[in-house]
């Protein structure tokens, strides 16, 4: 398979042609479900709850609408809440894709806005069948790595297997991401040796140190229970292993969600707010990650997994990396990689990373993750708040 | 310790004072580890921890070849070494049991 992007009138090429319908407060949830119901193959539901206003939860709503995996969008309000939905839908108009807003309080109900939603979805759909095609490499990708349900096995399979996987894209020019600096509590010194330039070094020893502040002000660490059961003592052993996704390459820069890397290179992605912690837990759950490296313009995301998560996510596919073959066994109808042969001793890490590096490539191409096959399209948005990047962060 | 270690565990780094699990072991199970045979005490799961030496409470504990925590209580070689032994030198961790106390 050949890799055929979508081409925006931004430059950006997607992988995928998504109609996303945007509820900007948990009140208009059901009816974006609801319009999206009937064309679940195309359409793809994402939201921000909050009723009250946020500069976090705008920008990200912004970069996600403009998603180059997104071909047109609408959003449903219901009327009074604090988003500004005005804003919103310039900037999504200003990017040249197909836009609508559906105030819920001047339709005449949930029935009337639901008919008048799913129109516009069917519309754009079938105006998206004509949306140009260009060739495409993997140098105009964006990928993401996150890790979730992590066990003793992760760190010695699916986490390091991904790392050469991400030094096979880094090499071949793609942008790589992978993140949680509240796990890489302890790695501070083995990560800050990478950066490209000793001010990005600076940097990335502080995020980290940031993490630390935040999540000892909360009492907890980015730990669950799960965590412990699957043989993980401590943070710091759960970072060294969550480290690993990261490969060998060189450190390019340091971004935070929705941050879009300026070229290709190996960043990191800070997502500890800024200032005295204010909105609780940084990222509650892990499809919250997944959507920061989404806003940053994540084409798809490699989950590694120990203990066994299925989810997937609205916009950009997941590949599903099992490190733990037991697990594996358990679920493998939602895995896509089996790390777990590393732990046997079937296979090495070599293998497993251009085994995903390949699969990378086919997912660009088209080919559907299995989360995706199985209609998994899970999104979540909450609270933060960050200052801008300093000067240092991104490569010159 | 660059002794023979059991196929059953992992050892990441030369220097470090514990080995990964690579499959279920039932308790009772002998096993060589840094070149001495032990008895495993009780059953451990796939990923847990070994001990590769004796540790003392306040030592380091190394794995990846980095600290990843301090001893609580004294362990001895083969021990199983988890939350019971061990902790985190930067924030508490968490864990429920199956009854759904916290661990």
């Amino acid at each position: 398979m050949s890799m055929q992007g979508y081409l925006r009138s931004d430059g950006r090429k997607g992988i995928r042609n998504a109609v996303v319908v945007a509820y900007l407060v948990e009140c208009a949830h059901h009816v974006a479900r609801e319009i999206t119901y009937p064309h679940r193959d195309h359409a793809q539901v994402i939201g921000f709850p909050g009723c009250f206003p946020n500069e976090y939860a705008q920008k990200m709503m912004e970069r996600l609408c403009t998603h180059p995996n997104v071909g047109a969008v609408l959003l449903v309000s219901l009327g009074c809440e604090s988003f500004n939905r005005m804003q919103l839908e310039q900037v999504v108009r200003d990017s040249g894709r197909k836009v609508d807003t559906l105030v819920i309080q001047r339709t005449g109900g949930t029935r009337s806005a639901i008919a008048k939603g799913q129109g516009f979805v069917a519309q754009a759909i079938a105006d998206l069948a004509d949306t140009p095609r260009v060739a495409m490499d993997l140098s105009d990708l964006v990928i993401g790595t996150v890790c979730g349900g992590s066990d003793g096995t992760s760190g010695i399979s699916g986490n390091p297997a991904t790392g050469r996987a991400f030094d096979q894209l880094v090499a071949a020019g793609a942008a790589c991401i992978f993140e949680e600096t509240g796990e890489l509590i302890g790695c501070e010194d083995i990560m800050s040796a990478r950066a490209a330039t000793p001010a990005l070094a600076t940097e990335l020893r502080g995020s980290v140190e940031k993490a630390a502040k935040y999540y000892a002000a909360l009492g907890y660490g980015s730990f669950a229970s799960g965590n412990a059961n699957g043989g993980l003592s401590t943070i710091e052993e759960k970072s060294m292993g969550a480290y690993a996704k990261s490969g060998s390459s060189p450190i390019s820069g340091l971004i935070k969600p929705g941050d879009i890397p300026p070229r290709g290179g190996l960043y990191l992605m800070d997502v500890v707010p800024d200032g005295p912690v204010t909105f609780g837990f940084p990222n509650i759950s892990d499809n919250a990650e997944i959507v920061e490296m989404m806003a940053s313009g994540a084409h798809m995301t490699i989950f590694v997994t120990g203990r066994g998560s299925v989810v997937g996510s609205a916009i950009s596919p997941v590949i599903k990396v099992a490190a733990n073959p037991e697990m594996y066994e358990r679920l493998h109808e939602d895995m896509d990689i089996n790390a777990g042969r590393i732990i046997t001793g079937d296979a090495s890490l070599n293998d497993i990373g251009t085994e995903i590096f390949d699969l990378v490539a086919q997912v660009a191409a088209g080919r559907k993750t299995k989360s995706e096959d199985l209609g998994h399209a899970e999104f979540i948005l909450t609270y933060k708040s960050f200052e801008p990047i300093g000067p240092a962060c991104l490569p010159v | 310790m660059s002794l023979a270690t059991d196929d059953r565990l992992i050892v990441l780094a030369p220097i470090d004072t514990v080995a990964v699990v690579r499959c279920a072991i039932d308790a009772g199970t002998s096993l060589k580890i840094s070149g001495q045979s032990v008895t495993l005490a009780q059953a451990v799961t796939l990923g847990h921890k070994l001990a590769r030496c004796a540790m003392k409470t306040g030592d380091k504990v190394l794995k990846y070849g980095v600290s990843i925590g301090s001893v609580t209580a004294p362990i001895a070689i083969g021990e199983h070494v988890h939350l019971h032994n061990i902790q985190s030198d930067y924030t508490p961790t968490y864990a429920l049991t199956e009854a759904g106390a916290v661990a």
